[in-house]
Order: C-alpha cells, then structure tokens, then sequence
C-alpha cells in the first residue's frame, strides 16, 4: 500500500546494518524512491556505505558504487560522461549522495567542479551534522554550540563555535538550476524535492537533513520528531532556490516558531547549554542569528530574489 | 603505414585517438600538456568522438575515469609527477576494483625542492598500487606501448589497469620518426570494448566497492595479486601479436619483437646496464662506443617493469659477470628499487652477477654519455660503493 502518496517500490532493502533511529536510513529510502529503477547511485565511504555493503551482502537493488570519501562527485562526472557516450544519459538518473563530512568538507571541491562543468546528475547530502562513522567529530555542517568528540564542550568552550558552512547557498551561486534544504522529519517534501532536483537538467543538490541518534545523543524513537522540531523552531529552515530565486517553505513566519530550547534540550550534543544552568548568552545569541538567517530567506522569497 | 615526424606526447595523443576512448578525464600538468592539448585538438575539430571531462583535479580525473569504467567504457588519463602522487589513493580502489583504467605518466621528478625535470620517482613511488606499468624508450614505443595498454589491460584474464610511462621533456617534447598504422589495422588489433567486469547497469543491479571484512578482504586482494602476476603471460601474447601485425617501418625506433626486455649487444658482454626510459638510447650510443675500444658490454632494457619479469631478466643476464643498475628513482633510507629487485631474483642462486646500484638522472640531471663512462669504468675497476650517485 502506498504510504503518504510514496512510491511502494523499496531500492534500499531491510537488514541494513544501521543504528536504530538512523534518519540517513530514512534518507536513504527518500532518494531510492525518488530516483527510481532506472537510475546509477554513486556514494563516497561513510556510515551507509559500511552497513549497506558488508560484502557479499548488499541493500541495494539499484546499481551502486562506491569509490573513496571524496570523490562521489567526480564518479559521477564520468558516470555521466560514459552514459552519454553510450547514448543512454536521457534514460538513467545519476545521484550521488553523501554524508555531510563527504559532502562540506573533504569532496567539496569534487562537488565544485561538477557543478561547474555542469554535468547532469542529482547531489544529495543525508547531513547528521558531523562525521558519524568515525564517531562524532565535528564536521562543517556541525551547528554552533554542538559538542562532538573533536569540538568537545569544556571549562572554556561550548562546543563547536563556529556556524556550519552555509552550502546550499554556495552551489546555487554555481549556477545550479535548483538547490533545496529538505528534512527527514517532512517525508512528502523531501521525496517531491529530489524528484525535482533528479528531473531538473544540470547539477542539482539537496540538502537532506537526517537525524542520528547515536551523534546528537537522541532517543531512537524521536528521530522524525526532533526533524521535525529542527524546521519548527527554524534552527533548520526548509527552502528551494529555483533558477536563483528563493522559495520559502516553511516556517514562514518568524514569529510563529516552536521555542528553540524545544529542540536543543532534547539532544545530548546541546545539553552542556543547560547544565549546570541555561547558558543564556548562548541560546540568544544561536536564536537571533537563526532568526535573521529565517528573516533573510523569507525576505528573498517574497520578493522573489 | 604513414611515417611521421612526431612530438611523442603528439604520437601518444594520436595513438589514444586511434584506440577511441569513450571517456577521457584530464588535468594539465607539465610536461604532460602536450598530450591533453592535442588531444583536445582532436575534440575540438570532431576527430574524436568521446567524451572529454576537463576535471578540477587529478584526483578528480582519476575519479571520473573510475565511474566511467565502471559503466563499461574505454577510459583514459594522463598525467605525472605531482599529478600522479594526488591519485594515489583512487590508483588502489581503480585496480582493487579491476577496472582496465589506461593511463600516461609522463615522469617528472617530486617536490620538494619543485622540479618539471625528469626522473622515474613518481612512477616507481607508485610501483605497488596494483597497475600494470611499461616504460618506453622512443616516441614510436610510446605510441606502440599506448596501443598495446589497452588490450593488455581489457584483457579478461587480465583486468588490470595500466601505466605507460615516458620520460618527461627528454623523451615527451622530443621529435622523431613514428611509424602510424592505418586506422583499419587498429581497429583488428583492438576491437571495440565490451567490458568483462560488473557494470553500472540499471538492468542489472550490482554493488561495486563495498567494505570487505577481514574475513573476505584477503582473497579479494590475493585474486588481484594473481591476475597481475598472470598478466606477464598476457602482455607477453599481445608484444607479439603487435609485433606481428606491425612490422618494424623505421630501423631501431623499436625492438624488432617486442618482449618484457629488450637486449642491446648483450650475448657475450661481461658488463650489462640495466635501465628503463630514454635513457637507455644514450645507453646504446655508449655501449657501441666502449666495444669498439674493445669493452664487453651490453645493455638490458627493461620494459615491462610491473609486473616485474623475473625470467626474462634471469635468461637475459645468464653468463654476465657485472651488472650496472642506472636507475632514476630512490628508496630513501634503502637501496634502489630495482637494484632491491634484482638483489632478490638473483639472491639464491650460487652463480650470479656482482650487482652496483648508480643513481642517475634525479630531476632532469643530464645523464651524457661520459656519465655512462664513468659508470662503466667504476664497475668494470671495482671502485665505488654498493650504490652510488652519478651527479
């Protein structure tokens, strides 16, 4: 039976070997289903990679590779290259995805050069917000104020203290005809997102959020809730950029967000912010600059920037 | 048949033409340019029909040829030096995954200091990452080798990435004669690709490189160990399939047959060179000059270097008293790298040559041929040490 309108095919087979509560494994049948039978998955080394090709066992049911951590982007590149020289690159998807550590940081620049030769393929980032699969160290996508194994809260620290890297905005000024922000906590848009970016001609990205339960120190059982709650209280807003024009998707109004504590209190990685007492300063200061990065988006979605 | 004056990074380019990759994936670097530029030429003008990825990056070509290998296409790289020191970890997981990548390296001495100069350290560095490496001496062996690469490595029993590698302005930039095919008997010699290996193919699923645990991971690796060492016997069938459907149009542009080495008046010579490259063409002026001062010489030319040819050597130096190892690599803090090889062929045997190590030509040092001379003299007098260095 066909749940929230999804696809019923699954690409990403049960018995998998991730954490309960992995939102990437969420993700991971988000994109399957979105990409369809006819399409090439490219994914650098990482938490999915390892529980889903513990070899000869394999959860894929769509044709996979795997090359190193940085350079998902440029298999696809040749991915690409090869199908058209085959005559085939109308009829199969490319889409490459990776962890947010592959994603902002060590394949960055991979991902900069495909985008700028403008090759024909789909990035999806499933971001858990740090590099999971060597336990928890902080990445550029790790938020502000997060505490991880390497941006550790102590004496004189609060964790990582400087903002991720705002990388959804930098490959739309690439040039990419569509960029998005999606969250495993809202099923139906992420699916109807990378569907549009795989549709969409041209280096396309999203940027999928995705809870994980053993980094962020979360109940197994809230994954979908706490992204849920990271959209609400707009520490994660959901938005498109469509041939360089914003479109807001929610929350649309920054008077109407869910207390920002809501989400934080609930993860392990923020908890230092409320022991022994609330470190105000510190929430204020990530509430109002989350408030004008929302402010901003809002405004260049209504006036059409 | 056409004979053409020819740039070898040109030669090379028009081999890599003739063979019709379907994928190329490049990033400039000198002195490998020449190569990429020509070959973009080809593009530009619709003389060749493949797909030309200008990547960001080595890593980023050796990359894209990964993918598009694994899709089932003839694919092609070029690059050196630097170039090839920031593939090196997509080198392992391109012959781990037993994709038939061919590539150039036009050897180019490493950084630091920085040098565009010539000499064998960024191929010989990458001795161990599972490829297929031949080492050629004129520009018609470069275009011959770039020819052969290709069946070699797509050959099933094989499947196994190559490297042809040339030396860097001293053999790239130079011009000589090269005798070009008719495309027709290209096309004989190396039919179009059908690949042999699991593909990308929505029709049929496969997951290519997935984490192999201790359990699994070493006959993974042993099955990759055997398909390189039985490649000696591939590589041997497709030198004399080449030598037979292309005779020699220019006198000693090449080997008359070609082999895993090429012997240069070594049958009754007391002291044999050991070298690889260019080099060997200035080796081979000396040697005929030292025997007609009535001096046994001889000179071994190795052109298969991995995998190493430990019987082709072995037959080769039968007899030979003294063996000069002129090698333009290093094992800091050991002994030379083929020098080690060799010491090892030959360690059990009662009946061997006495072996010297001469390091020569380190990033682009002139090796002339009263250099060769002076090597020649230390052997055959026994002066010097176990290794030393020809500055």
């Amino acid at each position: 039976m066909a749940i929230l309108g999804l696809p019923e095919e699954e690409y990403f087979a049960c018995g998998h070997r991730a954490c309960a509560g992995c939102g990437a494994a969420i993700a991971m049948r988000i994109i399957t289903k979105a990409a369809g039978k006819n399409s090439i998955l490219i994914e650098p080394t990482g938490c999915i990679e390892v529980v889903s090709t513990p070899y000869p066992e394999t959860a894929w049911k769509l044709p996979w590779i795997h090359g190193a951590f940085e350079n998902p982007a440029s298999i696809a590149s040749g991915i690409c290259a090869a199908l058209k020289a085959m005559g085939k690159d109308d009829e199969i998807n490319v889409v490459a995805f990776g962890g947010d550590g592959s994603t902002y940081d060590i394949g960055f620049g991979h991902i900069s050069g495909a985008f700028e030769r403008g090759d024909n393929f789909s990035y999806i980032c499933y971001d858990n917000e740090a590099y999971m699969n060597t336990g928890i160290q902080r990445s550029g996508a790790t938020p502000y104020g997060a505490a991880t194994t390497t941006s550790p809260a102590g004496k004189v620290s609060i964790g990582k203290e400087i903002w991720k890297k705002d990388l959804v905005h930098i490959l739309a000024y690439h040039g990419s005809p569509y960029v998005a922000t999606a969250s495993i906590g809202y099923l139906t848009d992420a699916y109807r997102k990378i569907k549009k970016a795989i549709e969409t001609k041209g280096p396309t990205f999203v940027n999928l959020l995705a809870t994980c339960p053993t980094g962020w120190r979360t109940p197994t059982e809230k994954s979908v809730e706490i992204a849920k709650l990271a959209v609400e209280t707009g520490a994660y807003p959901l938005y498109e950029i469509i041939d360089g024009k914003h479109v807001i998707n929610r929350p649309k109004d920054v008077s109407n967000l869910k207390p920002l504590e809501d989400y934080l209190k609930i993860q392990g990685r923020f908890r230092h912010l409320f022991r022994p007492e609330k470190n105000e300063e510190a929430i204020n200061f990530i509430r109002e600059r989350l408030k004008n990065n929302l402010e901003r988006l809002i405004e260049c979605s209504e006036k059409g920037l | 048949m056409t004979k053409q004056i020819m740039e070898a990074s040109h030669a090379i380019a028009e081999a890599v033409k003739m063979v019709k990759p379907a994928v190329i994936a490049a990033y400039p670097i000198t002195p490998q340019t020449h190569i990429v530029e020509r070959l973009s030429d080809f593009v530009a003008d619709g003389e060749l029909d493949g797909e030309y990825i200008r990547v960001e990056s080595e890593f980023g070509a050796i990359s894209a040829c990964l993918g598009a290998s694994a899709t089932g296409t003839r694919t092609y790289t070029a690059t050196c030096s630097q170039g090839l020191a920031l593939m090196n970890e997509v080198l392992f997981i391109v012959s781990g995954m037993r994709l038939p990548v061919c590539m150039t390296v036009v050897n180019r001495a490493l950084s630091a200091p920085i040098s565009i100069w010539n000499d064998h350290q960024d191929s010989i560095s990458a001795r161990d990452v599972g490829w297929i490496q031949m080492y050629a001496e004129t520009s018609q062996e470069c275009y011959d080798l770039t020819l052969m690469q290709f069946k070699i490595s797509e050959d099933h029993r094989v499947l196994t990435p190559s490297m042809v590698c040339l030396d860097g302005f001293t053999l790239s930039h130079v011009y000589e004669p090269v005798d070009i095919p008719e495309q027709k008997g290209v096309d004989d010699f190396l039919p179009e690709y059908k690949p042999y290996h699991a593909v990308l193919d929505p029709e049929q699923p496969m997951t290519l490189g997935p984490i192999g645990f201790p359990s699994e991971y070493m006959e993974i690796r042993k099955s990759q160990i055997d398909a390189i060492e039985n490649s000696l016997k591939v590589i041997e069938e497709v030198y004399n399939e080449f030598s037979d459907s292309f005779p020699v149009g220019i006198k000693r542009a090449r080997p008359e047959r070609y082999f895993h080495v090429e012997e240069y008046k070594t049958e009754d010579a007391e002291i044999v060179f050991i070298a690889m490259g260019s080099v060997c063409g200035t080796i081979k002026v000396a040697v005929d000059e030292l025997r007609e001062r009535g001096g046994k010489v001889g000179l071994l030319k190795l052109i298969t270097y991995r995998p190493f040819p430990r019987q082709a050597i072995k037959e080769a130096l039968k007899g030979v008293k003294k063996v000069a190892v002129l090698e333009k690599a290093v094992s800091p803090g050991a002994d030379g790298p083929i020098y080690c090889e060799l010491s090892s062929l030959f360690y059990d045997d009662t009946d061997k040559p006495e072996l010297r190590d001469f390091i020569i030509g380190i990033g682009g040092r002139d090796v002339t041929f009263d250099r060769i001379k002076k090597i020649y003299d230390m052997i055959k007098e026994g002066k010097g040490g176990k290794q030393e260095w020809v500055f």
